[in-house]
């Protein structure tokens, strides 16, 4: 996926503002291309643990599809851990089309963004499939 | 029947709709048609066995079934259901 510096700021930017807790969001795009982040609420609010909130979460998807944009990514950060899938993203990943965009706040200096395909009814070892985050 | 709304997630296991009609008398017969119907959207939301999984929510008419009577929530032909899987993770 392809997204502009100043949209890529705007997830870092969330994922400090809810330090030590994760937070989470929606990435609207058109062909790869990120056209807009999408803050949401954290229903769960602890640093371990992200759940979308559900009357968001609907009312977004609804209005991103509406708008002729695609649902591109959800966003969450890891705050203590690398970005990379846990367990627990895996087997909660419904959502097959979006990549999954994880910040990663391990070196509150050196943020990382990487973003997977995941799917968590494939063959173990299949799950994770990353997705390339070019940042242009 | 009641109105099943199907989020994008979904829509390619129900054919493409963006709704589709399921008969039931509450939301857990409806939600039993609709994956007897599309048994894909069954394979996406039910557990291993045959269980709602915890982290799908149901809406009827935009309120929180689980606030209600869960599966054994009344339906009926005027009503609408929405099928939404969360977006949750954790490290």
């Amino acid at each position: 996926m392809k997204i502009s510096p100043r949209l890529a700021e705007i997830v870092i930017a969330h994922a400090r503002k809810e330090f030590p807790n994760e937070c989470c969001g929606l990435i609207a795009g058109r062909g790869g291309v990120a056209t807009r982040v999408v803050p949401t609420t954290n229903t769960e609010g602890t640093p371990f643990m992200y759940v979308m909130d559900p009357r968001e979460q609907a009312d977004l998807m609804e209005e991103i599809e509406d708008s002729g944009d695609d649902l591109l990514a959800i966003y969450h950060s890891h705050t203590r851990s690398a970005a990379y899938p846990s367990t627990t993203d895996v087997d909660l990943a419904f959502f097959a089309a979006p990549l999954y965009v994880i910040v990663s706040l391990q070196d509150e200096n050196k943020p990382v963004i990487r973003a997977f395909h995941l799917e968590r009814s494939a063959a173990e070892g299949e799950q994770i499939t990353e997705e390339p985050v070019e940042i242009i | 029947m009641s109105t099943v709304k199907i989020p994008p997630v979904l829509r390619q296991a129900a054919g493409g709709e963006r709704t589709v009609e399921a008969k039931g008398a509450n939301v857990g017969e409806v939600l039993t048609a609709l994956c007897e119907a599309h048994p894909a959207i069954g394979k996406q939301i039910l557990t291993s066995d045959g269980e709602l999984h915890k982290f799908v929510n149901v809406y009827v008419n935009d309120e929180d079934a689980r606030l209600m009577q869960w599966t054994d929530t009344p339906v009926g032909d005027d009503d609408t259901l929405l099928i939404l899987p969360a977006m949750a993770g954790g490290q």
